[in-house]
């Protein structure tokens, strides 16, 4: 599991800058800012640099970090500075931020507050902003999403968190109608800025209730923006921005990485919701990934470049909308694509991918899309049933070896 | 003096017990506001707390305005029926006709800052929220002058600066949501009320007693009101609950079962649980109300419940009747000069249809509009940013 390593929001300026005006569909964005300074990255295309003009320190975000090939290069972030934390208190530091930037802010769910979290992401905060801002639910999911959606029709942001991303599915009429429906069918008159989070995806022998991935059950739902993190750098980046989109955001987090290790700045930063992140560039295939599954990915990409092939790793971290514009002009370089996705085969963020890409890069692929996903089963208890659920370093191994054929 | 008290109560229903009291000297036809003592017909039943007298302070004034608005909501319900037979209104269209003293007597208790929400039968309570005739015929018809753009429809109506919530589908889910805006209001202690209002139906939702159960954990501002026409869509209520004594199931949270036909007695309970709210936490009104129409345009109304019923209940317990008849009792106003308002009431109605029907259809480009807001990080594309490009607002 790499523990340690910088990825660069807009490390794609390198590579695309080239392309963006051969590019098939115009950005909004305006790429040639992207290089070289410190800025939000906005994207209707309005730069700031330093972000809330209260907060005292200079808002600055490193967009040109390099991606590098290795994964642990301890060394390239022991010259930058900045501190060191796990994924669940990257949540954390984001949400108190937040908390403490914007008063309107709170978060419900179940052992949200005495209890601190039943993963620790709410650790501390009941004591420090009080019991009705971070509120300790009873357990009644349908109800209490219901409830964060009217506070947030008022004018509160509420989070809410599902302990489990399975026990949102309780939930499902409220965020389909209500929390993603209600901006279009009022004609605008109310915004829902809630941002729903809760891990999800296969832990370690959790059983098949609790090891659910609804990113494909809550896709279709239109309104609603989904992203996933996956590292401790983009968790606290996307909290930032789900919390600040005037949208509602379903923020999905994975059991098994909150306690994942990494160096992040000290400086304010806050990453953009629809963008996908360069983990490694590379020549010969691009490999879509998100959440969890980007572990493996780089675990077989060092197996990779050990066989001489140079995949590029693209982290997609926006589920709805995907990010095309990073995805296409990678795919018009590599010309063949893998998609390494935890969502189930039927269904999932992999086959909407797999459509989207087929629909509008037809003609710059070599080889058809291969999508290597989970499968279509209740996720076994036994620990080797589970591992053959999941895709494992070896199957991705096999799928770019003969995709590059 | 009890000479008139006695004229006055043979003009009243001959069918029911109910008495009115005038311990006011007559007023003339000025409209004034000194206020005249009034007594519900029934009186209130409580669960767990002691029930509000059935006197009322009213006046003149708000009765005239009651029977107005009465009248006004009953028209529009009935003008959007003959537009529903006219294939302008599509889809579901549920009407209010016949419980319309339950908006008018909420309205004249509350401020426009306390929230209302309910379910899909909503034309009225938007209307006293604050809602126009125009918005209300444009958005049943689909046009763009409608209160949500023409993209909501029958069961989308929306007044923010109103305090009115919707207008929402699916049922009982306006309940947490409810309970949602009460949260709010006590998070920011603005001192308003949310009133969630359901339907007998939506009484046996769980998210109802979800929700009730968070209100009073944290002594939320909220009051339940259950409308009770008796019938969920076509199933009774007596076949549908165990305890059709609805400001009962509340267990723990006191509840007021009201006659939702009288307008005053329905303005004293809102009153009274306001309130309560304010310094106790959430409260139950059941609204003891009838529906004439059926549960929406696609039913007859008369498979699950007999005629006589219904115009027996149009005899006896209409709210528009009964403030018309106080009005008369107390001299407040002639028979003609109702007859006028009605007259009115219904030209300003077919002049609010007309100009609905002139309003222009939503442009294509309206399709992809308020998907998204505008705001950090977000535009409004499909999955695959091309095809379905929008220009924002």
């Amino acid at each position: 599991m790499a523990s340690a390593f910088m990825q660069g929001v807009g490390a794609t300026t390198a590579l695309s800058s080239a392309n963006y005006k051969n590019s098939c569909f115009a950005s909004p964005r305006s790429l040639p800012e992207r290089k070289g300074s410190f800025f939000v990255i906005r994207s209707d295309g309005s730069l700031s640099s330093g972000l809330n003009p209260r907060n005292s320190r200079r808002g600055t975000l490193s967009t040109n970090a390099v991606a590098t090939k290795q994964d642990n290069v301890t060394a390239s972030t022991a010259s930058k500075p900045g501190h060191e934390l796990l994924l669940f208190e990257a949540l954390r530091e984001g949400l108190e931020e937040e908390m403490d930037r914007d008063p309107r802010v709170c978060v419900m769910g179940e052992d949200v507050g005495h209890y601190g979290g039943s993963y620790k992401v709410t650790k501390g905060l009941a004591t420090k902003f009080g019991d009705l801002r971070v509120l300790d639910t009873p357990i009644a999911e349908n109800s209490f999403t219901g409830m964060a959606i009217g506070a947030a029709m008022t004018g509160l942001r509420p989070i809410v968190e599902g302990m489990n991303m399975g026990f949102l599915l309780l939930a499902f009429n409220q965020i389909s109608n209500n929390c993603g429906m209600l901006h279009y069918t009022s004609g605008g008159q109310f915004k829902i800025p809630v941002v729903i989070r809760g891990p999800g995806g296969v832990g370690r022998q959790l059983g098949a209730e609790h090891s659910q991935r609804l990113e494909s059950y809550f896709q279709s739902i239109p309104g609603i923006q989904m992203v996933a993190c996956s590292t401790p750098y983009n968790a606290k980046g996307l909290m930032k921005a789900a919390i600040r989109s005037e949208n509602p955001v379903i923020l999905f987090e994975h059991v098994l990485l909150y306690n994942l290790k990494e160096r992040i700045p000290d400086e304010e930063y806050v990453l953009n919701l629809e963008e996908a992140e360069m983990v490694r560039p590379g020549e010969h295939v691009t490999i879509l990934t998100y959440s969890r599954m980007r572990y493996h990915v780089m675990q077989a990409a060092k197996t990779l470049v050990n066989k001489g092939y140079d995949p590029e790793v693209i982290d997609i971290r926006s589920l709805k909308p995907f990010d095309l514009y990073t995805i296409g002009n990678s795919v018009k370089k590599t010309h063949r694509v893998l998609i390494v996705e935890e969502c189930m085969r039927t269904g999932g963020i992999g086959a909407s991918l797999t459509a989207s890409i087929n629909e509008n890069f037809h003609d710059y692929l070599d080889a058809p899309i291969v999508c290597l996903s989970s499968q279509d089963v209740p996720t076994p208890y036994a620990g080797v049933l589970e591992e053959w659920t999941v895709v494992q370093p070896a199957q991705i191994v096999a799928a770019v070896e003969q995709l590059c054929q | 003096m009890a000479q008139l008290t006695q004229r006055a109560a043979t003009f009243q229903r001959t069918l029911s017990a109910a008495a009115f009291s005038v311990s006011s000297t007559r007023c003339l036809n000025t409209a004034s506001t000194s206020p005249i003592t009034v007594e519900t017909s029934l009186p209130f039943t409580g669960h767990k707390i002691d029930p509000p007298s059935r006197s009322v302070e009213t006046t003149p004034q708000e009765l005239l305005s009651f029977f107005r608005d009465m009248a006004l909501m009953r028209r529009m319900e009935i003008a959007a029926d003959s537009l529903y037979k006219a294939k302008l209104i599509r889809g579901f269209c549920h009407l209010y006709d016949g419980q319309e003293a339950v908006a008018v007597g909420m309205e004249a208790a509350i401020t426009k800052k306390d929230c209302i929400i309910t379910a899909y039968r909503d034309h009225c309570i938007f209307l006293g929220r604050g809602g126009t005739l125009l918005e209300a015929f444009a958005e049943l018809m689909g046009r763009k002058d409608g209160c949500s753009k023409g993209k909501g429809g029958s069961m989308h109506f929306y007044k923010k600066e109103g305090g009115f919530y919707g207008g929402h589908g699916i049922v009982g889910a306006q309940v947490p949501l409810g309970c949602g805006l009460a949260f709010a209001q006590k998070y920011s202690k603005d001192e308003n009320v949310t009133f969630a209002m359901y339907g007998d139906g939506a009484a046996n939702q769980g998210q109802l007693f979800e929700a009730l159960n968070m209100a009073a954990l944290w002594d939320l501002p909220a009051i339940l009101v259950c409308e009770n026409n008796h019938y969920g869509m076509g199933t009774a209520e007596w076949r549908a609950a165990k305890s059709p004594a609805y400001y009962k199931r509340g267990d723990y949270v006191p509840g007021l079962k009201v006659d939702g036909m009288d307008a005053l007695a329905v303005k004293q309970a809102c009153k009274f649980a306001k309130e309560y709210a304010l310094k106790n936490g959430p409260i139950i009104l059941e609204m003891d109300t009838y529906r004439y129409h059926g549960h929406s345009m696609s039913d007859p109304g008369s498979t699950y419940r007999t005629r006589d019923e219904i115009s027996g209940i149009r005899q006896e317990r209409d709210p528009i009747e009964r403030i018309r008849k106080l009005i008369l009792s107390h001299d407040l106003a002639t028979e003609k000069e109702l007859k006028d308002t009605e007259k009115e009431v219904r030209k300003e109605v077919d002049e609010a249809i007309a100009q609905a029907k002139e309003s222009p259809l939503p442009d294509p480009s309206e399709l992809f509009t308020n998907v998204y807001v505008k705001g950090l990080g977000v535009e409004a594309f499909g999955a695959d940013r091309k095809e379905l490009r929008a220009v924002l607002p």
